[in-house]
């Protein structure tokens, strides 16, 4: 094998013997950030329908928003931002934002009230996927003109009822709440889209950078806008170029070619973390892993059922396993840092109490259920760690696999009986994840509330469900804490989510490159306190 | 005798007549096949257990959302229906917009095109330059340790995986030794600074006169193309080889043998001038191939060619990019084909 391999080795030298070439220059320029990443899930630019992780990325850097994160400091929450501060009317339903002065747009145009108008009204009415994070607070493409005024200086938005402040404003730092150049847009309105076609491939924003050029499958580069309002990027060029594998972003990395590799997988990070001069960094994400048992399903309606198989799920053994620096044990609906979050775990692998509980619950011999799981290689390989761990109670498991939208569409129909999923939140606040894990006010086939993963689960939960709501309109931060805790808990123990693990995003990093933040599990990545 | 004089006059019209016929006739084959290529591309597409409304709105929309994209991309329809007034947008040059990178399919395509097209190109010569003459020199040095190195060579390439390859191409080459650049065109520092002209890098750098960028751009395509290029070696080198031995044990060599001619005259001269038309063949489909684009070459080496445009497209469902990519895809194979055809008729009379 060895003379093989050597034989291997010598031909592919001699193959490219021919042309020896000056070495690359060892490190990237200084005033440049160079990232490699993958970026084929973008498909569109603007900010009314981005709604994936690499589009929010871009996002994140080409607008602001009205309030928005301080990079250093995300666990602070919102601050100021296009917006310099802001007024709650006495019912608690409308809140008036004053405009922060001097504040242009890319296109040299001043950022005003009405730019706020055009782009908060413009989600609405473009009615694309992510606009539910601001129609929820009751916005109607018929109500806009009502709900989202424009007055001088001032910006004032109403909704249905009264919410907690801290909810709306964590919904107006989402994508969806990017201010937009309404005049330079419009210029290339066609058919009434609101410019919807040219903001797909363009920019128009006052946020820290300004589009380059974006090559789809290719790169993304990102020009400083050193009139940003929080002052000029370091950084005067980011690059973001889309590398699919592992091995190659590494290489990238270890050669000096990049600054920062995104997709590493464990072995590439062990690896170069024994590298001088990378530095490794792992930031929590807000993605979860679970599991949910179907409410229909007889047996698993069983609330003896849902604690044992809660007790036969190996968490450690899959985190230090196949997971291995990707996912850390997380047993509650709130990813960690979100406000609200408990980092209790009670649950561990415990097969003698888990028996025990079947056999109260009268399934002493165990039971036949089904898993459905789509082609994704962690969620297949914590499918088969269950499947073996059931077993060991006497439960035998049948995995389905199939593509995302078979699954997608079984666990929609409400038709599987455990469906392991993955539930990543959509807004920084709270009700992202507790709306739809807890919230389920008709459970009727006919609801076909296939948004709600409580209803996908046909878990009625009329009065948790009420505490749900009555957290969105707590205005006391530390009160409305206390409320998500309480939920979680009794959530805990006796829904049918088996709540996993919670997402770690391991990145490789240039020693030299300062302050990048990735935006932890609230939002997206930052580029304009990069330092080199 | 009228007859006779209308057949002349036949006669004497059919050069033309016949250029014009064969003319028509090339036509009619290429559109027929680009319309059978453009309704089985299609239907493939349609039956694929991916829904492109879910790629595009995602999987949190409500049914209203879904709907709305249901309608503006026409699924409503039946397929006949939407494979006609695709084939009519198609006719007017429209191959309409790519549902996963918002941009005109066409636009996309002519971006990445070019890329591959280089890659294939250089990888084809590499194969041709070193495949033909070793394996001419294999079936002539038969059974010696020449042929056992040429047959191990190719073997290899069958064989070895080529994400192996190229990974390790990468690690030891780029990674070790730094003898060449590491994935991508070019260096970053470098992209977008000679105008695009033909979309291949090493000619609009040679038309900018930009040689910094030129060796650069050298230096980064180098690696993909010999791995490229020792796949079609392997290839030609064996199909070389087991031609030249066919022609080399017949009766003809060995009377130019016994009338004394230069063994060079009898091999090159004799032997390898009759393979030439079935080597052309040879050549011609490895290229083809090459031009498909190789998925797994363009993904280690983040090579942004129309074997990973097509391939992500097809498994995010959007069939414009697809059916777009195939056609530019199917029409280069047809159009090798004809080249190769004419090219037979230039080195074999016979054909003529």
């Amino acid at each position: 094998m060895n003379a093989f391999r050597s034989t291997l080795f010598s031909s592919a030298v001699i193959l490219a013997a021919g042309v020896s070439i000056a070495p690359v220059i060892a490190a990237t320029p200084d005033n440049m950030l160079i990232i490699a990443n993958r970026i084929d899930d973008i498909t569109t630019l603007d900010p009314a329908q981005s709604f994936e992780f690499a589009g929010s990325d871009v996002n994140r850097n080409l607008y602001s928003k009205l309030v928005g994160f301080d990079p250093a400091n995300l666990s602070g929450g919102y601050i100021p931002a296009l917006a310099d501060s802001w007024d709650v009317s006495e019912d608690g339903k409308t809140i008036t934002f004053t405009m922060r002065e001097g504040v242009t747009f890319e296109s040299g145009n001043a950022v005003t009230a009405q730019d706020v108008e055009w782009s908060l009204r413009r989600v609405i009415t473009l009615n694309k996927t992510p606009s539910f994070i601001l129609s929820q607070f009751g916005f109607t493409p018929e109500n806009v003109a009502e709900t989202i005024v424009a007055d001088g200086n001032t910006i004032s938005i109403t909704t249905d009822k009264r919410y907690a402040t801290s909810f709306v404003l964590n919904c107006l730092t989402a994508t969806v709440g990017s201010i937009i150049d309404s005049q330079t847009a419009m210029e290339h309105e066609v058919d009434g889209d609101l410019a919807n076609e040219w903001l797909r491939t363009n920019a128009a924003g006052s946020g820290a950078y300004t589009l380059g050029s974006w090559k789809p499958d290719e790169s993304v580069t990102l020009v400083a806008n050193n009139d940003f309002f929080r002052g000029a990027p370091e950084m005067q060029r980011v690059i973001v170029r889309n590398i699919q594998e592992s091995a190659t972003q590494r290489l990238l990395l270890e050669n000096g070619d990049i600054d920062v590799a995104r997709n590493l997988n464990p072995e590439d990070v062990a690896g170069v973390a024994l590298v001088d001069g990378i530095a490794v960094d792992s930031e929590l994400r807000g993605r979860l892993m679970y599991i949910s048992m179907n409410q229909k399903n007889e047996i698993l309606a069983n609330p003896k059922v849902i604690e044992a198989l809660k007790y036969l799920i190996d968490y450690e053994g899959m985190q230090n396993g196949f997971l291995n620096g990707q996912y850390t044990i997380h047993q509650a609906f709130l990813p960690a840092t979100y406000l609200g979050e408990i980092d209790d775990a009670p649950f561990t692998l415990d097969v003698e109490k888990a028996k025990a509980l079947l056999a109260e619950a009268g399934y002493a011999d165990g039971f036949e259920i089904g898993i459905v799981v789509r082609e994704a290689q962690e969620r297949i390989e914590i499918a088969q760690s269950i499947q073996n761990t059931f077993a060991q109670a006497g439960i035998t498991v049948s995995i389905q696999v199939g593509t995302g939208k078979q699954i997608l569409g079984i666990y929609r129909a409400r038709e599987h009986d455990i469906y392991v999923g993955a539930w990543g939140p959509d807004y920084p606040d709270p009700n992202t994840n507790a709306g739809t894990f807890a919230f389920n006010p008709d459970n009727s086939d006919e609801a076909g509330a296939t948004g709600l993963l409580a209803w996908r689960n046909s878990w009625s939960i009329p009065e948790m469900s009420e505490a749900t709501l009555a957290a969105v309109v707590e205005n006391d931060r530390d009160a409305r804490a206390a409320m998500y805790e309480a939920i979680q808990r009794e959530h805990q123990q006796t829904s049918p989510f088996a709540v996993m693990f919670q997402k770690i995003e391991q990145t490789g990093r240039a020693e030299n490159v300062q302050g990048l933040s990735l935006g932890g599990a609230i939002t997206a990545v930052s580029y304009w306190n990069v330092t080199k | 005798m009228a007859m006779a004089e209308q057949s002349r006059k036949g006669r004497r019209r059919s050069p033309l007549f016949g250029i014009a016929k064969k003319t028509g006739s090339t036509l009619l084959t290429v559109v027929a096949t680009m319309l059978g290529l453009l309704f089985v591309t299609f239907f493939i597409g349609r039956v694929m257990p991916v829904d492109p409304v879910l790629s595009i709105v995602g999987e949190r929309a409500t049914q209203e959302q879904y709907q709305a994209v249901f309608l503006e991309l026409g699924l409503d329809k039946s397929l006949f229906t939407q494979f006609f007034i695709y084939l009519g947008d198609v006719v007017q040059g429209d191959f309409g917009k790519s549902l996963r990178t918002g941009f005109p399919v066409w636009d996309d395509v002519t971006r990445v095109f070019p890329a591959t097209l280089e890659l294939a190109t250089l990888g084809t010569l590499i194969g041709v330059f070193i495949g033909v003459p070793l394996g001419v020199l294999a079936a002539v040095k038969r059974g010696t340790w020449i042929d056992q190195v040429a047959r191990v060579v190719a073997l290899i390439g069958y064989s070895m995986p080529v994400f192996w390859l190229a990974i390790i191409g990468l690690m030891v080459l780029y990674g070790k030794l730094g003898w060449v650049s590491g994935p991508g065109r070019v260096d970053i520092y470098f992209e977008d600074i000679v105008p695009s002209v033909t979309g291949m890098i090493l000619i609009d750098s040679i038309i900018a006169r930009d040689w910094t960028i030129f060796w650069n751009a050298v230096s980064h395509i180098i690696l993909p193309a010999s791995l490229l290029g020792y796949y079609s070696l392997a290839y030609i080198s064996r199909m070389t080889r087991s031609f030249m031995l066919e022609q080399l044990s017949a009766e003809y060599i060995t009377t130019a043998r016994v009338k004394g001619m230069s063994e060079w005259a009898v091999v090159w001269k004799h032997a390898f001038g009759n393979i030439k038309v079935p080597l052309i063949t040879v050549i011609a489909l490895s290229y083809a191939g090459l031009l498909e684009g190789s998925v797994l070459t363009e993904i280690i080496f983040s090579w942004p060619g129309i074997g990973k445009y097509i391939t992500i497209s097809l498994l995010s469902a959007d069939m414009n990019a697809v059916m777009g990519g195939t056609v530019v895809v199917g029409l280069v194979f047809v159009l090798l084909n004809i080249f190769a055809e004419l090219l037979y008729k230039f080195f074999d009379p016979r054909a003529k």
